[in-house]
């Protein structure tokens, strides 16, 4: 792995990271992030159809059309998503009842169509493999922290485990049912975004 | 007052530019600014200096919200020896200690925790502190029930402090009025301890003072009363404020003294004020005619929505925010008739919100900077015409 390989697959998890820096893929992070377990699963699927749909499409660069590129990307994510949802719905049936409509939105997701525009058409398949999965796993990181928190907070367990001992909520304390809505996460993402650039002096603008 | 002023001069070089504690300089000056009257002058240019600052302004505000406050202390230890049955036993004395004892440390926490994050962000950043807090300190105790535990009280005022406060910029840049952010907080991640019929009474004995109430005690606001069993006729104590809710706005006459205070020193705008109180009036008259008469909240008589609840504190006290609020005398107009509107619209239509003074306040804080912009909007384009005919 050259150096501007392991850029293309490292970049993506830190400081040029989907979410926090490019705030690409917000509507599925704050919708799936309620429970780690989910999100989790939504993250691999993200990471799995990203790489997939860059290396198809990067394969194929040189026989699309230009006039056409984007019903050929749509065609091409449209399959794996479909094949995505249909393996879940299979061996992971609970989860996607979680995640209903959110698995199928992938495909418009911003990540996706971003990373094919901006990288697959113009790369080779093994590059543009390593930034589908740096791009996936960028996005399933942010997912994770979000989730944890929300999780955590909001419900006092952690992947259906309760983790805030029992005698706590004898003594009252209550679990935050802010957290299990849409605007926590939307805060929590801000605070990543915040802790992020406190220490990346390069992401500060001037 | 001199040795204060000397100790002050004594410890000033230490915390200034190149001193040993210099980190401190601006705890320093907030408190030597807080005390004394700052005797530097401006070096440049010509600059006229209003001895109405906003550290003036601010306590103003306080005087004027201590009429509620006091009462609503009293008002604690009324419900709580009503309740429990002593009331006629039970002197002036004992029932107002124990409301003051049972509400300080509400107040004693949100000072500690709001100014602590205010002098940190300060000092932190290098900059002065601004006295913004003074007041949303004093309101926050105010629109929360008594009995909400001290935990939430402080995770909340952290909060709104925060991400309503700081992230924008800290005093005077903030979109959302701070105190009632604090309130969402609570009312939105822990809804159990600031609505229902549990909430309102203090249960148990302060250092001897007051009555043990019963396990499952439990006692509504007037308008959650009227959403959940039906309407409660008109009475007075409505007015002196005798009636269970958030300790400082059941007494429409401790409100209405603040009110006096504050529109007669011309603190905040009469417009805003009255323009809440006409704007829930007409859309409360408008259900009383044609809402569904099934529907309690709706049939209830207009003059009594405004008096329960928080709309008149809400419309004294929150609604006229300098900050913000809209700026533009016409937009004030506006501002305030919607979200007597918005109030009322939400307490009748939304069955699981008894309450929608809070939740109008914040949606109109979002809306005042375009209604301040339609305004000037407005003036430019008829100047523009008015210059277009007289030529």
């Amino acid at each position: 792995m050259n150096k501007k390989n392991k850029e293309a697959f490292i970049a993506p998890l830190g400081k040029n990271n989907p979410v926090t820096v490019q705030v690409l893929g917000i509507c599925s992070a704050l919708a799936v992030t309620a429970q780690l377990k989910p999100a989790i699963v939504m993250g691999l699927s993200v990471t799995i159809i990203v790489a997939l749909s860059n290396l198809v499409i990067s394969l194929l660069r040189n026989t699309i059309p230009n006039r056409i590129r984007i019903i050929i990307q749509l065609v091409v994510c449209a399959a794996l998503v479909t094949m995505v949802s249909e393996i879940l719905k299979a061996f992971a049936y609970d989860v996607s009842v979680q995640l209903s409509v959110y698995v199928g939105l992938i495909i418009t997701n911003c990540i996706l169509m971003g990373r094919l525009e901006a990288f697959a058409m113009s790369n080779g398949p093994w590059e543009s493999l390593l930034d589908g999965l740096g791009n996936g796993l960028g996005y399933a990181k942010i997912l994770v922290i979000v989730a944890f928190f929300r999780e955590l907070l909001g419900a006092g367990s952690l992947f259906g485990f309760q983790v805030i001992p029992q005698w706590c909520y004898e003594h009252g304390y209550i679990n935050n049912g802010l957290m299990l809505m849409p605007p926590m996460a939307l805060i929590i993402v801000g605070c990543i975004i915040w802790w992020q650039r406190y220490h990346n002096k390069e992401l500060q603008e001037q | 007052m001199d040795q204060l002023r000397k100790f002050i001069n004594k410890i000033k070089p230490n915390v200034m530019e190149g001193g040993k504690f210099h980190a401190f300089r601006s705890l320093f000056e907030g408190f030597e600014s807080f005390l004394f009257v700052p005797n530097t002058t401006s070096k440049s240019g010509v600059n006229i200096h209003d001895s109405f600052d906003s550290k003036r302004l601010m306590i103003l505000v306080v005087i004027a919200l201590c009429p509620a406050m006091l009462f609503g202390m009293y008002n604690v230890g009324y419900q709580n020896v009503l309740a429990g049955g002593e009331l006629a036993t039970t002197g002036f004395w004992e029932i107002f200690g124990y409301g003051f004892l049972a509400y300080l440390p509400n107040i004693i926490l949100s000072y500690l925790v709001g100014l602590g994050i205010e002098f940190t962000v300060a000092q932190w950043k290098g900059e002065e502190i601004h006295e913004g807090y003074l007041v949303t300190g004093f309101i926050i105790p105010l629109i929360i029930p008594i009995t909400t535990p001290w935990w939430i009280l402080v995770l909340a005022t952290a909060f709104a402090v925060i991400f309503a406060k700081e992230i924008f910029g800290g005093t005077g840049m903030n979109i959302f009025n701070v105190a009632l952010i604090a309130r969402a907080f609570i009312f939105f991640a822990y809804p159990s301890v600031i609505s229902g019929d549990k909430v309102w009474v203090m249960d148990h004995k302060i250092l001897g003072l007051g009555c043990n109430l019963p396990d499952g005690f439990t006692c509504a606001t007037a308008l959650g009363q009227t959403a959940t069993t039906g309407n409660i006729p008109f009475d007075w104590n409505m007015i002196w404020g005798f009636i269970p809710g958030s300790v400082g706005e059941t007494s429409i006459i401790a409100i209405a003294l603040g009110a006096l205070i504050l529109i007669g020193t011309g603190i905040s705008s009469w417009k805003t004020t009255l323009s809440v109180f006409a704007g829930g009036a007409l859309m409360a008259f408008i259900f009383n005619k044609c809402g569904a008469t099934d529907n309690a909240v709706a049939m209830m008589p207009w003059y009594q929505h405004l008096v329960l609840g928080g709309f008149a504190f809400g419309a004294v006290f929150m609604a006229t925010d300098p900050v913000t609020s809209a700026r533009t005398e016409t937009g004030k107009w506006i501002y305030g008739f919607l979200i007597g509107v918005m109030a009322i619209l939400i307490r009748v239509a939304n069955p699981g919100y008894p309450e929608g003074m809070m939740l109008a306040i914040l949606l109109m804080n979002l809306f005042a900077p375009l209604i301040d912009h339609c305004v000037y909007q407005a003036n430019i384009s008829r100047r523009v015409k008015r210059i277009a005919k007289n030529k």
